[in-house]
């Protein structure tokens, strides 16, 4: 190829993207939009607490007690090595609190919600129903993406901090169990060590991951192709997409909270 | 009276509508044939807005489909989808009630709940199938209920897209009859797209023939057979000779 394509083709690639990018950045402001304008559907977002929240919370706790575990081993085997051993407590809580306990979890929100979110309205799509929704005089954007973004706002970062806690009581039992911690000791280090600004950076990264993971689960359901394929093409298109912006989000907002 | 006065529309190269004209006269049925791919559920989706026409202009009783109270202007619809596209998540009641229990036409539930069960008893279906879910019922008993759903607000104007599709000749009967049954008793304006000859026979006041992105032909049902038109003829006849090419 010459180096003249080359460049057109990477200026096309380049433009696509932006546009995306341009595209989910509107629909999600009008999505946002739609959250604080009547008419609201108490039902529906009744429903989303019950999805998101709740029926996360076995996943969540069970993926953040084996990280905390893990945590603890992985400190205490490296801090071995320059006599360190003694900070896991430390390292395990703000390891989870900063960091592992908001990505573990809006990875865990990115597989299970924005997936179950894209097939869903894929498939209403798909089959009509969206159709239905506005013959029936209900705007599908009241109807199906603001309950399920305002209910990920409010319940992510709760599983957020139910994660932290989990994750922190796995290190805990690890850490006194198996690796010969004194347990009041190794509490009192957590507590001592954690500062308002890493719960509250834990708190924030969960609302921001939880936004995403339901935008990403309705845009790509809003835009399904036809079919089968179409529904599958859309639940795995939203998985990626929320999982990278998740990590990409992680990375912007742990630099504005420790970095400044 | 629904008028749609030279519609046009495409998706990227396929030019699906290229000026469409037609009128249905108030509280009458129009049932428009056609073969697949030709335009049909495009037109129909056009004039509720579903789909916005590239040009042309479509008007009910006067006031232009694209101006107004977009909620008032969709009250006075009801659809038939053609594969119900009943909400799976919802009961059936609860689908049938759909616009009783929110917005500008909402009732308290016991009486929403109530209407529901009247309208599927019209649709010949027992009360107790209120309390299923969709996935419950029979591709049949699936059409009754968003037969029940269209009509349940009382509209003024109710679309049919391929009612009898994927039904057994004599369910596709029953739900002609029933269409036709309710058009009557209604007084309502009706737009059906179909394939089904049996039904255009059962359904239908007047016919147009849609092909290459126009109206081909309309005229009343009983003049269907002897239109003399050579689109309309063949599509009754389902040969392959003809104007309407059989491989697209």
């Amino acid at each position: 190829m010459n180096p003249i394509a080359w460049l057109g083709e990477l200026g096309r690639a380049v433009l696509n993207l932006m546009a995306a990018f341009g595209r989910v950045a509107l629909f999600a402001l009008d999505a946002l939009s739609h959250i604080f304008r009547p008419p609201f559907y108490p039902r529906e977002f009744g429903m989303a607490l019950l999805n998101i929240g709740w029926l996360s919370l076995p996943v969540v706790g069970l993926t953040t007690i084996f990280t905390g575990g893990a945590l603890a081993l992985q400190i205490y085997a490296g801090g071995a090595r320059f006599n360190a051993e003694a900070v896991v407590p430390q390292i395990v809580a703000i390891g989870m609190v900063r960091e592992l306990g908001p990505v573990m979890v809006g990875l865990m929100i990115a597989a299970r919600v924005t997936s179950s979110i894209a097939a869903e309205i894929a498939t209403m799509k798909v089959t009509e129903q969206i159709d239905a929704l506005v013959t029936l005089s209900t705007h599908p954007m009241k109807y199906l993406t603001a309950p399920r973004v305002l209910a990920a706002l409010i319940t992510v970062p709760v599983l957020v901090a139910v994660g932290d806690i989990i994750g922190i009581a796995g290190g805990y039992a690890v850490a006194t169990q198996n690796l010969g911690f004194n347990p009041a000791a190794y509490l009192k280090n957590t507590v001592d060590f954690l500062e308002p600004l890493d719960i509250l950076s834990s708190l924030v990264k969960g609302a921001a991951f939880g936004m995403i993971a339901a935008i990403m689960g309705c845009y790509f359901g809003m835009h399904s192709g036809r079919g089968a394929q179409g529904v599958g093409r859309a639940t795995k298109g939203s998985v990626e997409a929320a999982a990278v912006l998740i990590l990409a989000a992680n990375f912007v907002l742990t630099g504005v909270f420790f970095s400044l | 009276m629904i008028r749609m006065e030279n519609v046009h529309k495409a998706f990227g190269d396929n030019h699906v509508l290229q000026g469409m004209n037609l009128e249905i006269p108030k509280g009458t049925s129009m049932v428009i044939i056609g073969g697949s791919g030709t335009g049909k559920s495009v037109a129909l989706k056009c004039i509720l807005g579903l789909i916005k026409p590239d040009g042309g202009k479509i008007f009910v009783d006067g006031q232009d489909a694209e101006t107004g109270d977009r909620d008032a202007f969709l009250a006075r619809f009801g659809m038939l989808f053609q594969g119900g596209a009943l909400f799976d998540s919802l009961p059936v009641w609860q689908n049938v009630a759909f616009r009783l229990l929110r917005g500008s036409l909402k009732r308290p539930t016991d009486e929403a709940r109530e209407i529901a069960i009247e309208k599927l008893r019209r649709v010949g279906l027992r009360a107790k199938v209120a309390d299923l879910f969709p996935s419950e019922l029979s591709g049949g008993m699936q059409k009754r209920v968003g037969l029940a759903r269209a009509i349940a607000a009382e509209p003024e104007i109710i679309f049919f897209d391929e009612p009898t599709t994927g039904l057994d000749p004599i369910m596709s009967g029953v739900i002609n009859d029933l269409i036709r049954e309710i058009v009557t008793e209604m007084g309502a304006t009706a737009m059906t797209i179909t394939h089904d000859m049996s039904s255009v026979r059962a359904i239908a006041d007047n016919v147009a023939m849609l092909h290459g992105g126009v109206i081909q032909w309309t005229g009343p049902v009983g003049q269907m057979d002897a239109s003399g038109d050579p689109y309309v003829e063949q599509f009754i006849s389902g040969s392959a000779e003809g104007p309407i090419e059989a491989v697209r």
